[in-house]
């Protein structure tokens, strides 16, 4: 039985993907889907192939070297887990940081030969091979990540310095050749116009969220009248799918913007930001009341008293006292709100808000899977950058408090 | 100071203070004491507007206490209860300065404010001032928040049972430090406690409460030796009355000046007689030597002295 069973299975999984499944597609033109081409035949004689498969077998000899040291002590200790050696953790960063890069040099060295020699239509995209390392590699350095005591803020940044070799690589144009780089480069300032769109959806709808959520979430807390009121309703909204609930807002607002003229030279009408963000601001405003709820409800009821008699107002108690002590808790439920704002943000563009969903959409609609994922990877990547922002804030906020010497003690 | 006219107080149509006259003299430690439910803690909170009388009238320096700004009313009055209630995410010297910082002081009065009083609950400022309140033990938590009560020198100390949770060590050394800072500063101190022999230690007087109602109001002295209704001793217990009586008078009352009795075990001269007496007993004499905090001789205490009857008069 290995010590490390992720990265075990990891590792075998990486050694089928870099030998079975197509590294790169090479095909006449963007519609198309392409011929397979395979990682070794990306290398050029036999001998390179061991050096690719270096970094598996690397990993493979890990795994196995806790169970090599146990079996050569006599007697074997049974089942007794042997500690990951001190060094496995920065290796393994070390070895999938360049194995991530090598791979894209590979890739974009293909496609770059593929664009000089054939027609200029012609595509190089990155295939199942490809994105499958890089998920294998990810878990694997999350898998890694996870065994350490670091905070989360530490992690997040050493998952940002693994990539960052790649993001050097592409930043100084190793991958322009890729198709996904062609895309990009046919509609750089759609792209741009498109992702600052998308942040702005997800800030309106964010912001008024939070602003009407903190208020009613004190509410909830004095008042058990109106929390048995607002949370089977928000409840029931999260239930509603969100092309519907879009959909629900369009007519509403269509005929708003008809009867009030003013309301339609403030740019609301049936279709575009407006459904969009109410529907984004309804559905976050459940994770958002429920965690702020939950937050003022563990302010110790002494901290308010003292304000209280101290001759605070309530506003005072609010932003000084209760505030504060909530956001440990509350932080949490934000991240939760901010990550599936930035997914369901995705699908406004079916109502006309535009954003990187527009770009997802155009993609799906003209068949064109480069231009899918030139919408979907930055929303991704924008889903775990606000993850990591959130936790890192969630750190700071509990620094210093019972609840961060609670969780000492824990530890 | 303060005074209550006829006030009364009901929870749901039952009375919890009824009818109170009080009058709260200007620098008295005044003990409200009574059995659970019999109001004191309610009419202590009625003082800074924390619960609303429903009639009878309060007056703080001679005004109607509904005709202060409420937060301005509550800025006036320390107030300081058993469960602390410091703020977990300020530091000491922040929790400390909640009130100065309301009144707008400035930033280094508000320091120099908190040096004086850290150093006046012998916590060490350079130490203390920055650390959070989980870093405290319970008993400096306590003493946190009574500073912070203290911080803007305000006209009352309201205290809800301000020791309740400490252990007995940390309660006493608490009590000593607010006798201490009483006497040094003659505030205004009304003070709510269960724990009889703490309002027999601390009070200049006692209020006596039971069902809202006062029952006797008099010093302590007067409390044990002239109680006003057979409540009276049944509360403060009949068994170790004559123990408690003891405790009241200090040594130095009774001390026969001379020189020192060769042999006998010596008792310091601001000790109780009640520690005397447990003194004289665990010795089994019926002599001790009087010394001053210096260890000099003052004179001898004699068992017969205690428990002669003119002590009483």
């Amino acid at each position: 039985m290995p010590q490390q069973p992720v990265l075990a299975l990891c590792s075998a999984l990486c050694l089928w993907a870099a030998l079975a499944l197509p590294l790169v597609r090479v095909a006449p033109n963007r519609l198309l889907s392409g011929q397979p081409v395979y990682l070794a035949d990306l290398l050029p004689h036999g001998g390179w192939l061991t050096l690719a498969l270096l970094p598996v077998l690397t990993m493979l000899a890990l795994v196995a070297w806790p169970w090599l040291r146990a079996r050569s002590r006599q007697p074997p200790p049974l089942r007794q887990a042997v500690d990951p050696p001190p060094w496995l953790t920065p290796l393994l960063l070390l070895t999938m940081s360049l194995t991530l890069a090598g791979l894209l040099w590979l890739a974009g060295g293909h496609a770059s030969l593929i664009a000089q020699t054939e027609s200029r239509l012609a595509r190089t995209s990155l295939g199942a091979g490809f994105w499958s390392l890089l998920a294998l590699i990810w878990l694997m350095c999350q898998d890694a990540l996870s065994h350490s005591q670091r905070s989360d803020a530490w992690r997040a940044a050493l998952l940002a310095l693994v990539a960052a070799p790649s993001m050097v690589m592409i930043w100084l144009g190793c991958g322009d050749d890729l198709s996904i780089m062609k895309e990009y480069a046919n509609r750089s300032d759609a792209f741009w116009q498109a992702l600052l769109r998308h942040l702005q959806i997800v800030s309106v709808a964010t912001l008024p969220s939070v602003l009407l959520g903190l208020p009613l979430a004190w509410g909830c807390s004095r008042s058990g009248a109106l929390q048995r009121l607002l949370f089977p309703l928000l409840n029931i909204i999260q239930t509603i799918p969100s092309i519907a609930l879009f959909g629900l807002f369009m007519a509403p607002l269509a005929w708003a913007a008809t009867r009030y003229p003013a309301l339609a030279q403030a740019g609301i009408s049936g279709v575009g930001m407006a459904p969009a963000v109410l529907a984004l601001l309804l559905y976050s405003l459940l994770p958002i009341v429920r965690s702020a709820l939950a937050g003022l409800q563990q302010v110790p009821a002494a901290a308010t008293t003292a304000a209280r008699a101290m001759g605070l107002s309530g506003w005072q108690i609010f932003y000084q006292i209760e505030v504060p002590l909530a956001l440990p808790v509350l932080l949490p439920g934000l991240r939760t709100a901010v990550v599936q704002t930035i997914g369901l943000a995705a699908v406004t563009a079916l109502v006309g808000a535009g954003g990187l969903g527009a770009l997802m959409f155009d993609g799906l609609f003209s068949a064109a899977n480069e231009l899918v994922l030139l919408g979907v990877l930055p929303i991704v990547l924008l889903a775990m950058l606000a993850d990591a922002l959130f936790k890192g804030l969630t750190a700071l906020a509990g620094h210093g408090t019972a609840s961060a010497a609670a969780n000492g003690a824990v530890r | 100071m303060i005074d209550f006219q006829g006030v009364s107080k009901a929870y749901d149509g039952v009375l919890a203070i009824d009818r109170l006259d009080l009058h709260i003299a200007k620098g008295e430690l005044v003990v409200l004491i009574g059995p659970s439910g019999s109001g004191k803690s309610t009419a202590l909170k009625l003082i800074n507007r924390m619960l609303d009388h429903d009639s009878g009238r309060i007056l703080f320096e001679g005004r109607e206490i509904y005709s202060f700004d409420v937060r301005d009313l509550r800025r006036r009055m320390g107030y300081a209860i058993q469960s602390v209630g410091l703020f977990p995410h300020w530091t000491v010297e922040r929790n400390i300065a909640t009130v100065p910082h309301l009144l707008g002081w400035p930033a280094a009065r508000i320091a120099d404010r908190v040096t004086e009083l850290l150093t006046l609950f012998h916590l060490e400022p350079a130490l203390y001032r920055q650390r959070y309140p989980h870093q405290l033990s319970g008993g400096q938590q306590q003493r946190i928040g009574v500073a912070r009560a203290l911080a803007a020198d305000p006209a009352v100390l309201l205290m809800d049972e301000p020791f309740g949770a400490l252990d007995p060590v940390t309660r006493a050394a608490l009590q000593l430090e607010l006798k201490r800072i009483h006497q040094s500063f003659g505030k205004t101190i009304v003070l709510v406690t269960h724990d009889i022999d703490e309002a027999l230690l601390l009070a200049d007087k006692i209020v006596l409460l039971d069902q809202g109602r006062v029952v006797q109001i008099g010093t302590p002295l007067a409390l044990l030796a002239q109680p006003a209704s057979e409540f009276v001793p049944d509360f403060f217990g009949r068994a170790d009355l004559g123990i408690k009586l003891l405790s009241l008078k200090p040594v130095a009352a009774l001390v026969r000046p001379g020189p020192a009795a060769p042999g006998s075990p010596s008792v310091i001269n601001s000790a109780t007689l009640r520690e005397a007496v447990a003194s004289l007993a665990a010795h089994c004499v019926a002599v001790l030597n009087v010394v001053d905090a210096h260890n000099t001789v003052l004179g001898s205490l004699h068992a017969a002295d205690v428990f002669a009857p003119e002590r009483h008069g």
